[in-house]
Order: C-alpha cells, then structure tokens, then sequence
C-alpha cells in the first residue's frame, strides 16, 4: 500500500515548500521561500481535492479516492490570507471537517449517551442476553443517524439557498451510506447472524436501503387502477426482487381480476409464491427441513416453467424465472435493484436461502463482477461492503477511515466490535490498539470545537493507554472565558486528580481576578488549589493595601477566612492581624496586645511588616491604664532593637527621617510604659 | 415516569431553561419556555412550545417534542434568564451586559428591548475589555436586580435607563445568585460559602445580615426562597450539598442535604407545592425532593387553638407550621428524594418547574419536558 499524497487546498507545493507544525487539533502550514524542490512534481499534488458530490450514497464516492484521502488533513481551512505573497500565508489545516457541521451536533451529543451507556454496560451480561444488548446499542447508535439524516433532509428541503442545500444533500447521502455500512456490519459482525436468519437480515437491509424505486411503487398504488399503470408490472418486479410475497400477490390479484381469461395462471403464480419456503427466525425448523421443502418447491416452479404455463405471458415468465433464481433474468430487472448488492440478495434469495456466512463472499464477489459486467469500477462504498461480506473488518474500518469525512463512524463502530470481542489481537505499531486510536483521533476533534470540547472528556476516559496524556494536553487549551467555564474544566481535572491542570487552572483564575483587582475571587481560586504561595502573594496585596489606605479593604472576606486561614503563613497572619484591629476596636486592649506581641514573638508577621506592628503598638503603650506588662514591654524592646540592628536595611532607617523619628517615639514610649509598669507591679506586688 | 419525557436535541449547550409565567387565573399547564446557551460560538434565546396539546393522547398524556417557535443572537453566554412578564424576559450575559428581550406573540419573533451593555465590569467602566460576567438576574416586574463575578449589585427598572441603586464592591468575592426575600430585601450567595441579606431601602453599602457555612468555605452557587414562608431559604454549593437556611436564627443552615457529587447549579421550591423542591447538577443528575410524603405523620397541633387557625386561614393545604425543611432530620423518614435523570452523564444546568411540569437543559445539547412531574 503506497500512502496518497495529501492536499491542502490553496497551497501549491509544486512552487514553494510548505512547512508544517503539529498541534493536538489542528496543523499549520504555510509556504516557505526556501527554493523550489528539484523536479519534484506530482500532478496528484495540484488536484483540487472538492469535487462536486452527487447525492446517491452508491455514487457519491464516484470521484477517485486520492483528494478524499487527504481527508483527514484537508478538512477544512480558515484564516488564508488572500493576495499578500505566498511567503505569508499560513493556513490552519483541520482534523475533522464534519466536527463543524452544525446539524451533526445532534449526532455528536446524542451518539455520546450511547457510548457512556455501552462502557458502563461491560461485561454485566453473558451469552445470549449480552449479544442481544450489543445488537440493540448498534440499533440506537442507526437510529441517531437516521433522525439526523431526517433532519439534515428537512434542512435541504426548507432552504432556498442552493449552495446549503447542496450541502444538506450531500452529507444526507453520507450519512445514508453510514448507515448502510453499520447496518451490514450489524447483521454480520454484531449479532453474527446464522445461516437462515441472515437471508432474512439482508432482505430487511436492502428493504431500508434501496429507496430509489419507492416513488415509482407510490405512484403505482396511488393511481386509480394500479393494473392499468405503464410501470405496474416494475412494481411487482421490485416486490419480487425484495422478496416482497405478500405485496406482489396482492397486486397481482388486481391484475388477475381484470382478466379473467388467464385467471388460472395467475392462481399457479399466486400459489408458487404463497407456497415459497422461507426462513424463519424462531427454531420451529432445522435447516435441513428448510431445504427439502426449498428443493420440492423449486422443482414445482421448474415443471410450470417447463410445460409452458405461463408462455402466454412474458411478463410473469420472468417472474417465474425469478422465482427459480435465473441469473439472466434476474440481471434483466438490474435498473430495478440499482446496486449489486440487491442482486446478490436477491439472487440468494431464490437460488440459496440457507447461504451460510462464510459462503457470503463468493457469492458477493461474484454478484459484483456479473452487475457491474466489466462497465465502471466498483467504488469506494463497493470496496467497503465487499471488505464486510468478506468478514475483513479491519479492511472496512481502514476504508472508511479514508473515504469518510469524519472519525465519529469508524471511532464507533470499532468500539462496538471491540466490545464484541472482534478486534482484540489487532496491535498497531505505535503500541495503542486501533480502538484506541480512532477513539483519539475523534476525541481530539471534539477538542478542537468551540463548543463540544466537553464530550472530548469522556471519550479520553475510555482509552486506556493514551487517553490520560491526551486530556491533559487539550484541557489546558480551552480557553476560561468565564468563571463558570473554569469551574466545569476544573471539576473535569479534579475528578481525574490531574493535579497539574487544577493548580495550573487556579493560578490563571486568581491571576485574572487579581488584575481585575478582585482579591476576594483570587483568594478564593487559590484557597481551592491549595496554592499556598499565591494565597501568600495575595496576602500581601491586602497588607499594602492596608499600608497606603490605613483601612482593610475586604473586610467581608478577611473576617470569615475560618480554616481557610491556615492555607498560608502570611493569610493566618492577615487573619490575626485583622483580629487584633477587631479586639482594639471592641476595646478589648490588653487581649489585642497580647494577641500583637504574638504576632512577632512566634515569628507569625513577616519582619517587613514589624515596624506597623510596633506602631501599632503606640496607642496602646499611651493608653491612660498600663496594658502590656514590664515583660511584655520588655520583649516589644527586644522586637525593635532586633529590627533596627539585626535589620540589613539598616541604613535606611537612619537616612529616613521619618522612620527614625518613629523608632524614638517607640523607645521614648517603651521607656515611660516600662517606668509605668515597674510602679505599678511593684505597687501591686507589694501590696 | 421516564416516558412522559420528551426530549430534543438543539446543538448548543443549554445553560437556562425557564417556563414563561401563567396569567393570573390560568388552568392550563405552561404551554411555553425559554432557553440560552452558552460556550458556543453564536448563543441564542430561543423561545419553545412545549409540545403538541392538540396531540393529546386517549390518556391525556402529550406526545411530540418541543418546537422551536422563535429565537435571536445573544452577544456571550447566558448566564442567567427571568421572564419579567408574560412577553418579556431579562438575560444576563457573560459579556457584563444585561438585556430585555421581547416575545412579540402575533409574528413569532424575538427582539432585543432595553440593554444595559455596561452592567456589571471590571475596574474601569470606560475600557473596553472591562466587562464582567453578569452571573444571576432576578425580577419582580418592573424591578430588576442583578449580581455578577465584579462583585456589584445592580438595581434597575424596567422603564428606566440608569441603574436605580448600584453597590459597587458589595462582595470581594463573585457573586454566584441572587434571589428577592421581600419587596425590598435581596439575599445573595458567593463563593465563599456567604449567604448575605440586603436591605435595598438602606443606603449604606453593607448586608443586613451575613450568613456563612461552618468549617471550609465551599462556594455557593444558587439560592431560592420558600415561596410562602420567606425564613426558609435554600442554597446549593459547589460540593452539590443542600442547605436549609432559617434566617430567622443563627447563622449557619439548618441542615445539610447531600445528593449531588458536584457544583449545584439550580435549586427551586415548587412555586404552588413547596413541599416539592428540585436541584442539578453538573454531575448531570436532577433531584426531586418531597417533604409531602408522610402528611399524616405531621403534627397536628396546628389545628387546635385559636392562634394557628387564624394562621391556616390565609395559609395552603400543604403547609404546615413546622415545615418539614426545618425538621432536624429531613433524611429520616421525612423525606423521599428521587433521581429523574439515571444514567446521564453531562452537566444539567438548568431547571425550571410550574404546575405539573418540570423543563431541564444540559451541556448535552439537549433540553428535557416533563408534563406530568407528579403522575
């Protein structure tokens, strides 16, 4: 297998280099001056990889498949700038187109409960009963894609726009060939249908699928006798062809009542199809017994053909050929069955029903070659079914891979069939198993989306190897625009304990609050990390802003910090210091003095923040009643002799004025408070 | 019961859901709601019918989903949303803007009918990167106040272009949700863990009352009142813990409710059946919690003596003089609280109920009716 080159649209390697650069979500590329490359030119690279799309899923990969390869890296572009010189243009080159599609958010949101339920529901049920659950999630994870192929439908039908609408179309027809793929995939892999009920699944397959002649059947039946109609007998042909018994008989008989003549060959025809053995789903019979009643019926059909009876009619000659499973006849109606793999269905139907599923692929190849008759390639969607019947699942989900514009399908069909327990040995060289990666690759698609970023987060969960290191990589990239937002990435990180993002989170929250001068919000972002040297930080503010004002600011937050306090050194200091303030406005002064000396004795204040402290002190050293007493006045002395001699900043007392000043009025005031003190412990002690 | 849920999904993230007000004497269930998103690149008030009424089933149970009727571009997230009347409702953005959106009923359109675009902001109100989220609006037509992460409370009229009263730095925390106690009191929570009185008649710019939780401060994000007795209030925090509040005494709740495993973002009373009271979470689960269950085991005292009956004169069925909220073990036996949402996996922010029906949105894009809460 030779890898395809890829294209970004717009940039032209055949004239300059481009050069590129990785991120988790998107890559950029832009075009260098560095000389053109020798001789290198591929006419694939100029190719515009956006080819209109014809709206048929069995045509829509009509195109060659080398512009579709590029998917995954041509999503799409934004942010050229047109007309500068090459030299500046960078564009950002997108992983998953479809992620931006706003109608397939449904899909998205919806698909992603079906995925949380089916990892939940592990391994609860064995046997029969957990098969039946696979089945039943395969079945949920259709019918979201057929409710959002209906609503796209009604987007296309109610827009005036014709590029929108064209738009609609084509992802209809992309999801519609989805659907078709999983379907088969459900019949063959999921519930690994049995000889016997896997005919009937894949009549119910192509019954879904094959709309194309549905408004011819309406038209039919709704014109006022439907036997007179030009395409009457197309009608009962498709019905036959799908194995529609009860349908064809009935419209038969309209037809039979009109012409009472060839009544009774319309009695045999009526009786041969009501008499068809078919499979049944319940174990009422063995498939032996099928095929012995199988084997008498066809030999009926083979005597009435043979003697002519219905020789008068062409038309139900045909039929009767049909019923014999008659290659040529059946390849006759081929603009009635439109695909190949009608044909093959129809042609197991009539010629055998008890096709086992490993018999499937002869039969499927074979069918290809004899409907496509050596006319047109088979295309991608072919390439993928024939990979299905063939039982090459890993074929199929690579071709998907390819062709698809998005990972949601192959991200969750394999996980489906990984929950089967399909895919287990299948080790890619990179050490991650292919679930895995494609789960990734969807996941950080989400990533890069403004909006749906948060069901990203669950599908990492479930990778069990890379997932951890990929959450974390993107989660630090979405943006925390506001409060709210930051709180949901933030109880994302916790519950992973990813330690890392919850601090790294905080510290930009606080950060933000702090700029927006919002100290309680930043202290309270920190108080959640844990972050002892930002709350420290934002302590600090709170005491300089007391310096310069004189008052607290806060006063709300400061006063209720309760256990919160102990965070940081410096906000149990902010907490107690605020606490004296408090005590010395209650004119509690000696449990203020008490509390201020603790605050420098036990090493609590920061020793730039003593000499306030001290001040502090001044009122109370001049209140009319001794409070501190000669030991405490002692230890104040202590306190501001360590600070003016132990202090390196030394000289900046004694050029200040002010400060030395200051430090007088404290010695002077220690001085008399001590005298005081002495007086008054003596007078009490000697009393 | 799960069936009568319908749902649908909307591709945006839904961060409120409100139903649009009954006229006085209505009989009809809420036929009508609002929603906005957020996180996405283009938000939008969307105005939704609830489902078919002319599909009513032999049972009188409804069937279809809810029908986008009309919607217009929101500038940032919506943060919060009240219907003002039964044509008007007040958004607060992301932005720090708070608009007044009208639901013209005759064309099916939506358009923008006053905006504050400078309400709540950061520092300078004259910068243009000063906005700050407008986090929780409440209306009593015409009064608007609104609260956001700048700490500021603002009180405006509807009729008015300028703030009547604004209390700049009334927190130094974000202000998470507001809520009307009476006429002229307000309560607000933060993220510090306060509950907070203000008096709007008052001119200075403190609460009356400060409430707090006792040991770490854990943020509180919304706050309701009981619709008839206004001393009971209950709060939801960013641990998803219930509190019940007597502001009439002490100043710490009364009892702490545990169900949710992450931030409550939404609590609300039952407006006509307080004894019903509904929460989410961004756990994505939605609790019902019913106090009526054991009516017969109230006391009855409440029927003897002169006092009491003049007091159940002007007083509901359901209510009882000592509500069950208030009893000192709701858990036990008194209470039966039930999930509505198992097995969902994404954040539920929003609820809204009315008579018998409940609305929710998710960040699942998805929104919820449920016509028939108490069937």
């Amino acid at each position: 297998d030779t890898v395809p080159p890829q294209v970004v649209p717009g940039a032209d390697p055949s004239a300059r280099q481009l050069c590129f650069a990785w991120g988790p979500a998107e890559v950029l590329v832009c075009e260098t001056l560095f000389g053109r490359a020798g001789g290198f030119r591929s006419p694939l690279l100029s190719r515009s990889p956006c080819p209109s799309r014809s709206p048929c899923p069995s045509r829509f990969w009509g195109e060659d498949s080398a512009g579709a390869t590029a998917r995954a890296l041509t999503g799409s572009v934004a942010g050229t700038e047109d007309g500068a010189p090459s030299s500046t243009r960078v564009f950002v080159v997108r992983r998953d187109q479809d992620i931006y599609i706003h109608t397939l958010r449904k899909l998205f949101n919806e698909s992603h409960g079906i995925f949380m339920g089916l990892q939940r529901s592990e391994d609860e049920l064995a046997g029969k009963s957990r098969k039946a659950q696979l089945v039943q999630v395969s079945k949920n994870y259709r019918s979201v894609i057929r409710a959002c192929m209906e609503d796209m439908h009604q987007a296309a039908v109610s827009t005036r726009d014709p590029a929108l609408q064209g738009q609609y179309s084509t992802q209809v027809s992309i999801l519609s060939a989805m659907e078709l793929i999983w379907n088969l995939c459900e019949i063959l892999f999921v519930e690994a249908a049995t000889a016997g009920p896997l005919l009937l699944r894949l009549l119910d397959w192509v019954r879904l699928h094959v709309c194309d002649v549905d408004s011819m059947v309406r038209e039919v039946l709704s014109s006022e006798s439907p036997s007179k109609h030009k395409l009457f007998w197309n009608v009962v042909d498709v019905f036959v062809l799908q194995g529609r018994m009860d349908e064809a008989r009935h419209l038969l008989s309209k037809e039979a009542s009109a012409n009472p003549a060839s009544m009774n060959m319309y009695r045999i025809l009526d009786e041969l199809m009501k008499k068809m053995p078919v499979p049944s789903l319940g174990n009422t019979q063995t498939l032996t017994e099928l095929e012995l009643k199988w084997q008498h019926w066809h030999e009926e059909c083979q005597r009435y053909l043979q003697d002519g009876t219905f020789a008068s009619n062409p038309h139900m000659e045909s039929i009767c050929k049909i019923l014999l499973g008659d290659e040529d006849a059946i390849l006759e109606k081929k603009e009635l069955m439109t695909t190949w793999y009608h044909f093959l269905v129809t042609r197991l139907l009539y010629s055998h029903p008890t096709v086992k599923p490993m018999e499937l692929r002869f039969y499927a190849q074979s069918s290809m070659d004899l409907f496509l008759g050596g006319e047109g390639s088979p295309e991608p969607l072919d390439m993928i079914l024939m990979a299905a019947f063939e039982f090459e699942m890993h074929q199929v989900i690579k071709e998907c891979s390819i062709v698809l514009s998005n990972w949601w399908f192959v991200a969750h069909l394999t996980d489906l069939l990984d929950h089967c327990k399909l895919l287990q040995s299948h080790n890619l060289y990179f050490g991650s198993n292919m679930r895995e990666f494609l789960l990734l690759e969807y996941a950080s698609g989400l990533f890069s989306h403004h909006s749906l970023w948060q069901l990203g987060v669950d599908y990492f969960d479930h990778c069990p190897e890379f997932g951890r290191v990929y959450l974390e990589l993107h989660i630090e990239r979405i943006p925390l625009s506001t409060e709210q937002k930051a709180l949901k990435v933030l109880r994302i990180c916790e519950q992973r304990q990813m330690h890392e993002q919850v601090r790294s989170i905080c510290k930009i929250m606080a950060m933000k609050a702090l700029r927006n001068n919002r100290l309680g919000s930043a202290l309270s972002w920190s108080i959640r990390a844990k972050d002892a040297a930002f709350a420290t930080l934002i302590s600090d503010r709170f005491l300089k802003d007391y310096c310069e004002k004189g008052c607290f600011s806060d006063l709300d937050l400061i006063d209720n910090l309760g256990p919160s306090m102990l965070l940081s050194d410096r906000l149990t200091f902010l907490g107690k210091y605020r606490e004296f303030h408090r005590l010395y406005g209650e004119k509690r002064f000696a449990e203020a003095a008490r509390l201020l000396l603790t605050l420098m004795t036990a090493h609590i204040a920061p020793c730039s923040f003593w000499m306030t402290l001290l001040t502090d002190a001044l009122p109370l050293l001049e209140q009319k009643e001794v409070i501190f007493s000669a030991e405490q006045t002692y230890e104040l002395m202590r306190c501001l002799e360590d600070l003016t001699a132990g202090n390196p900043d030394k000289q900046k007392f004694q050029d200040d004025d002010v400060e030395t000043t200051k430090v007088e009025m404290l010695r002077l005031a220690l001085a008399r408070n001590l005298a005081r003190v002495i007086v008054k412990e003596g007078t009490v002690e000697g009393s | 019961a799960m069936e009568d849920v319908s749902a649908k999904f909307v591709s945006q993230k839904i961060s409120r859901t409100r139903w649009r007000p009954l006229p006085a004497a209505a009989l009809q269930p809420p036929d009508l709601f609002a929603t906005g998103s957020w996180d996405n690149e283009d938000n939008r008030i969307s105005i939704w019918s609830a489902g078919d009424l002319g599909n009513a089933g032999l049972n009188g149970e409804y069937h279809g989903e809810p029908h986008l009727l009309c919607d217009i571009q929101h500038n940032g997230d919506v943060m919060d949303m009240q219907f003002l009347d039964q044509e008007r409702i007040v958004v607060a953005s992301s932005t720090g803007a708070v608009t007044i959106f009208r639901h013209h009923q005759n064309n099916q359109t939506l358009s923008a009918d006053h905006r504050w675009a400078k309400a709540h902001y950061h520092v300078d109100q004259d910068t243009s990167c000063g906005g700050a989220a407008c986090t929780g609006v409440v209306c009593s037509n015409p009064e608007i106040v609104t609260v956001g992460e700048d700490g500021r409370i603002n009180l405006f009229r509807a009729d008015q272009k300028d703030a009547v009263r604004t209390i700049d730095n009334a927190d130094s925390s974000t202000l998470h949700a507001v809520t009307f106690l009476r006429t002229t009191e307000i309560l607000t929570v933060n993220s510090i863990g306060q509950l907070k009185i203000w008096d709007l008649r008052q001119q200075r710019n403190e609460p009356s009352q400060i409430f707090s939780l006792a040991g770490d401060r854990v943020p509180l994000h919304c706050v309701d009142r009981h619709p008839n007795q206004q001393h009971i209030v209950a709060t939801g925090g960013q641990d998803g813990m219930l509190s019940i509040w007597d502001i009439r005494q002490g100043t710490m709740p009364v009892s702490l409710l545990n169900a949710h495993e992450a931030e409550m973002w939404e609590v609300h009373f039952h407006p006509s059946d307080p004894d019903h009271l509904f929460t989410c979470s961004e756990d994505g689960s939605l609790w019902h919690w019913d106090t009526s269950t054991n009516v017969s085991e109230k006391p009855s005292f409440l029927h003897q003596g002169g006092r009491s009956t003049a007091y159940l004169s002007h007083s509901t069925m359901n209510q009882s003089v000592v509500s069950a909220w208030l009893s000192n073990d709701p858990t036990k036996d008194r209470m039966e609280i039930t999930n509505l949402i198992p097995n969902q996996t994404l954040s539920v922010n929003s609820l809204d109920v009315l008579g018998p029906c409940l609305v929710y949105g998710t960040d699942a894009e998805a929104i919820y009716v449920n016509r028939q809460l108490f069937a």
